[in-house]
């Protein structure tokens, strides 16, 4: 098991790297939903399986399908792409890239340090769902009226851009942002 | 195992710090928020393998409906901006009124 968590945690990184230096956004989400169905093993591999099928059905299936439907709206040209690129290789890294090295150097520090516990203790999806639904239960509700305020705002906000044949009827768009 | 889930875990938010800090894209800051709250999770989960809890997981749950809603604002945010400006560059909103 440990194998398989350095492995995925190793093609996770490096799908990260590669996602954050793309220039074309679609190339990056690529990479990204890579990143996240590594991660969802490596998650697999801490004991929460459960979690593990979340991941991959939420993050890459859900909100990285919302990301390709705006890029593929945004129908970005070639010109934003030729201004990515001529931002890409500059001085712009140095910077962000010395402080993300200096924040990890000093987690590895930290992590190292510490020598916390080395076995994984596997945690049922049972004891999941009866912790959410008992003693998390006002967290739950509290999250579902955050994701109803986040489809009403959404849906607000991109009111005014929907074609005019289509903003006279708001009850099918409802239900169409409602069901993503 | 549990140090080495932290510190995969920690990798990742600092790619999307990194990333956040880098690019200037509103797309890919969006990314990299995303790739910075899956980081955060990672980390809660880690941390209820460490002490056999199932909290670490409910709050992995927690984060998934945050970064859901976040990025549908975060999105129809873009869709505005790119409307008003014709383009996803974040300097392009940096006055209040224009």
């Amino acid at each position: 098991m440990p194998l398989l968590f350095a492995l995925a945690a190793i093609i996770a990184i490096v799908a990260t790297v590669l996602a954050i230096s793309r220039s074309n956004v679609v190339h990056a989400l690529l990479y990204l939903i890579v990143s996240l169905l590594a991660t969802a093993v490596a998650i697999y591999a801490l004991g929460a399986a459960y979690l593990a099928a979340l991941e991959v059905i939420i993050y890459a299936g859900a909100i990285i399908v919302l990301f390709v439907f705006v890029t593929m709206m945004l129908n970005l040209g070639d010109a934003v792409q030729r201004q990515e690129r001529a931002w890409q290789p500059g001085r712009g890294w140095i910077g962000p890239g010395v402080l993300a090295a200096l924040l990890l150097g000093e987690f590895i520090w930290m992590v190292t340090e510490g020598g916390l516990g080395s076995q994984v203790h596997r945690v049922a999806p049972k004891a999941v769902g009866m912790l959410l639904m008992g003693e998390y239960v006002v967290g739950v509700e509290l999250a579902s009226m955050l994701l109803l305020a986040g489809i009403v705002a959404a849906y607000h906000l991109g009111y005014g851009l929907l074609p005019k044949q289509k903003a006279q009827q708001p009850t099918s768009e409802t239900t169409e942002v409602g069901t993503k | 195992m549990i140090s080495m889930g932290l510190l995969f875990a920690g990798v990742l938010f600092v790619l999307g710090v990194a990333g956040l800090l880098a690019r200037r894209n509103l797309l890919m800051i969006l990314v990299s928020i995303e790739i910075m709250l899956n980081a955060a999770g990672v980390a809660f989960i880690a941390a209820g393998a460490l002490w056999n809890q199932a909290d670490g997981q409910v709050m992995f749950l927690f984060i998934l409906a945050t970064a859901a809603a976040e990025v549908a604002v975060g999105l129809a945010l873009v869709l505005q901006v790119n409307h008003l400006h014709h383009t996803v560059d974040a300097d392009a909103v940096r006055q209040m009124k224009d």
